[in-house]
C-alpha cells in the first residue's frame, strides 16, 4: 500500500510534466507526430535489452534520434510533412514489434509500473521537475512562435533553437511515461490533458493549469483504480483521461 | 541628418530567381517611406531581407544599437487560441502601463468620462476573437512595446479599417509626430501614399524610382511601375 502511494506521486509528476510539454504541443497542432513519435521507442527497447543496457535509456536514445529527425524537417521544409513522420514511425513501431523478444513485448508496449523502484522513482519525479522548469524558461517564446513565425524571428528569438529544446524535453518525458504506460499509451498522457483542457480555457494561464491539474487528476485516480480492480495501470490511467476529456467536451463553449 | 538603414546592391534570390535585383537606397531618421510596386515586385521580400527574415546578397546596414518594430502582413490567429490579448502583450514582458501606452498610441483607449482605461473587452478577449481591425492594431501596438526606433509595417493587400474609424495611417502619422519614429510601411494606395511618406520607393525587382512623393509619381514613373494606364494625380481635382 506504501509502494502505491509512492508510484502513485510518481505518477503524478510524470502525467504533470507531460502535460505541460503536451499543451504546447497541441498549440503547435503536432498531435499526431506527439502520439506517433512514442512508437519509435519500441525498437530502441528491443535493441537495449538485447545489448542488456536499461530499456529506458534504448528508449530515450531512439525518441532522440526521431526529434533531431522531426527538427530537421521542420526546419528545412515550408509544408510540415506530417503524412511522412506518421508512416516512419508506424513502420518503426511495426520493426521494433518484430525485434522485441516476446516477453518484453507487453511490458514495453503497454508499461509496467510495478517495476519501478525507490531509486528509479525518485530520478523520475527531479528528471520530470527539471523538464518542466527547462519548459517553463523557453515557453514565452515558444507561444511567440506558434502565432506567427515571422513575429518571432523579429524579436529575434532564435526559433530553431527554442524549438530542439523544446522537442529534446519531448523526448526526454515520452521516456519517462513509458514505464507508466507503455510506448504505444505514453502519447496520450502528452496529448489529451492539454486537448481537455483546451475545450474550457479562456486564457493561456486556465489553458496550462488546467492541463496540467487533468494530467495529475488522470494518475491519482487511475493508478489507485488499475490496483483496485487489478488491471493494467497504463490503459486506466489513459482511459481516465479520456473520460476527463468527455467530459470538458460537453462543458465547451461554442465559439 | 542620422542615417538609420544603408542598403547597397541587395539582391534576393528564390529558387534561383531574382526577387529583387542589385537595390541600393539610404533611409533617414524621421522618415517615412513607401514601398510602393505591383503584386510580386519583391516588396515583402525587401522587408523580409532588412530584417533578417531570407538570405540576401549585397548589404544591409542599420544604425547600431536601433530597436525594430515590425508588424508583418499576414497574420492569422486561431479563434480558439486559449491567449488574451494581455496575454500576448505579457509575453513581451510588457508592463500594464506600456501596454496602456501601446494601446493609446494605436487609438484602442477607451474613454470614460475623464478616465481613460485600456478597452478592458480587447485586453480580455482571446486574440483570435478580435476583429480584423481590432487585431491589427494590437499587432501595431506590440510592435511599439519597448519603443523601436523604426516601425516596418507591410500593409494587408485587403483594406481593414472599419469606415468611419480614423485610419490605419492617421494613426502610424500620430504616432510619428508624437516619437519621431522611422517608419517603413509597404502600401497599395498610392493616394494613402502621397498623403502621409515623405518617401517613396517605388520597386519592381529593381528600384524604379526614390524620392518625394511629389517628385516621384510622375505618369512616366507610374505607367514604367504598374504598366500603362495607372495614374492617381485624376483623384485630387474636383471634389
Amino acid at each position: 500500500m506504501e509502494n502505491l502511494l509512492f508510484l502513485t506521486i510518481v505518477g503524478g509528476f510524470v502525467a504533470a510534466a507531460s502535460a505541460y510539454v503536451g499543451s504546447i504541443m497541441v498549440l503547435k497542432r503536432m498531435s499526431l507526430v506527439g502520439d506517433a513519435l512514442s512508437h519509435v521507442a519500441l525498437p530502441g527497447i528491443a535493441i537495449a535489452l538485447s545489448l542488456n543496457i536499461s530499456p529506458i535509456l534504448g528508449a530515450f536514445t531512439a525518441l532522440t534520434l526521431a526529434v533531431l529527425g522531426i527538427w530537421y524537417l521542420e526546419k528545412n521544409s515550408d509544408n510540415y510533412p506530417e503524412a511522412l513522420v506518421g508512416i516512419f514511425f508506424t513502420a518503426s513501431l511495426a520493426i521494433g514489434v518484430l525485434i522485441t523478444d516476446e516477453l518484453d513485448l507487453l511490458e514495453a508496449l503497454f508499461g509496467d509500473i510495478e517495476k519501478i523502484g525507490y531509486a528509479e522513482g525518485l530520478v523520475t519525479i527531479i528528471i520530470s521537475i527539471i523538464v518542466s522548469f527547462v519548459i517553463y524558461k523557453i515557453i514565452n517564446k515558444l507561444i511567440i512562435g506558434v502565432i506567427s513565425e515571422e513575429l518571432s524571428k523579429a524579436q529575434k528569438i532564435n526559433i530553431n533553437i527554442v524549438n530542439l529544446i523544446y522537442l529534446l524535453a519531448v523526448g526526454v518525458i515520452a521516456s519517462l511515461g513509458i514505464k507508466f504506460v507503455g510506448t504505444l499509451l505514453t502519447g496520450a498522457l502528452v496529448i489529451i490533458p492539454a486537448v481537455a483542457a483546451k475545450n474550457i480555457s479562456r486564457s493561456m494561464k486556465s489553458y496550462f493549469l488546467t492541463s496540467v491539474t487533468f494530467g495529475i487528476l488522470s494518475a491519482i485516480i487511475g493508478i489507485p483504480l488499475a490496483y483496485v480492480l487489478s488491471l493494467p495501470v497504463g490503459p486506466i490511467v489513459v482511459i481516465t483521461c479520456v473520460i476527463i476529456f468527455i467530459i470538458t467536451y460537453l462543458f465547451k463553449k461554442p465559439s | 541628418m542620422d542615417k538609420i538603414l544603408e542598403i547597397k546592391g541587395l539582391t534576393v534570390k528564390k529558387f534561383h530567381h531574382k526577387i529583387i535585383d542589385d537595390l541600393s537606397f539610404t533611409l533617414y531618421k524621421g522618415e517615412t517611406l513607401a514601398v510602393v510596386g505591383p503584386n510580386g515586385a519583391g516588396k515583402t521580400t525587401l522587408f523580409q531581407a532588412i530584417t533578417g527574415l531570407t538570405d540576401y546578397e549585397g548589404e544591409v546596414i542599420w544604425a547600431p544599437n536601433l530597436k525594430i518594430g515590425y508588424v508583418p502582413q499576414r497574420f492569422y490567429v486561431d479563434s480558439d487560441l486559449p491567449l488574451t490579448t494581455e496575454e500576448f502583450f505579457k509575453l513581451k514582458n510588457a508592463k500594464n502601463s506600456e501596454i496602456e501606452d501601446a494601446l493609446n498610441s494605436v487609438g484602442l483607449l477607451q474613454r470614460v468620462g475623464h478616465i481613460q482605461s485600456p478597452n478592458k473587452h480587447i485586453l480580455k478577449n482571446l486574440l483570435g476573437e478580435l476583429s480584423g481591425g481590432e487585431l491589427q492594431r494590437v499587432i501595431i501596438a506590440w510592435a511599439l512595446i519597448g519603443n523601436p526606433d523604426v516601425l516596418l509595417f507591410d500593409e494587408p493587400t485587403s483594406g481593414v479599417d472599419v469606415v468611419g474609424e480614423e485610419t490605419i495611417y492617421e494613426t502610424l502619422n500620430k504616432l510619428k509626430e508624437k516619437t519621431g519614429m522611422t517608419i517603413v510601411l509597404i502600401s497599395h494606395e498610392l493616394e494613402i501614399v502621397r498623403k502621409y511618406t515623405s518617401i517613396v520607393l517605388c520597386l519592381n525587382k529593381e528600384k524604379v524610382c526614390y524620392g518625394p512623393p511629389q517628385e516621384v509619381f510622375t505618369k512616366k514613373t507610374l505607367d514604367e511601375l504598374f504598366g500603362r494606364g495607372a495614374s492617381i494625380y485624376h483623384h485630387e481635382h474636383h471634389h
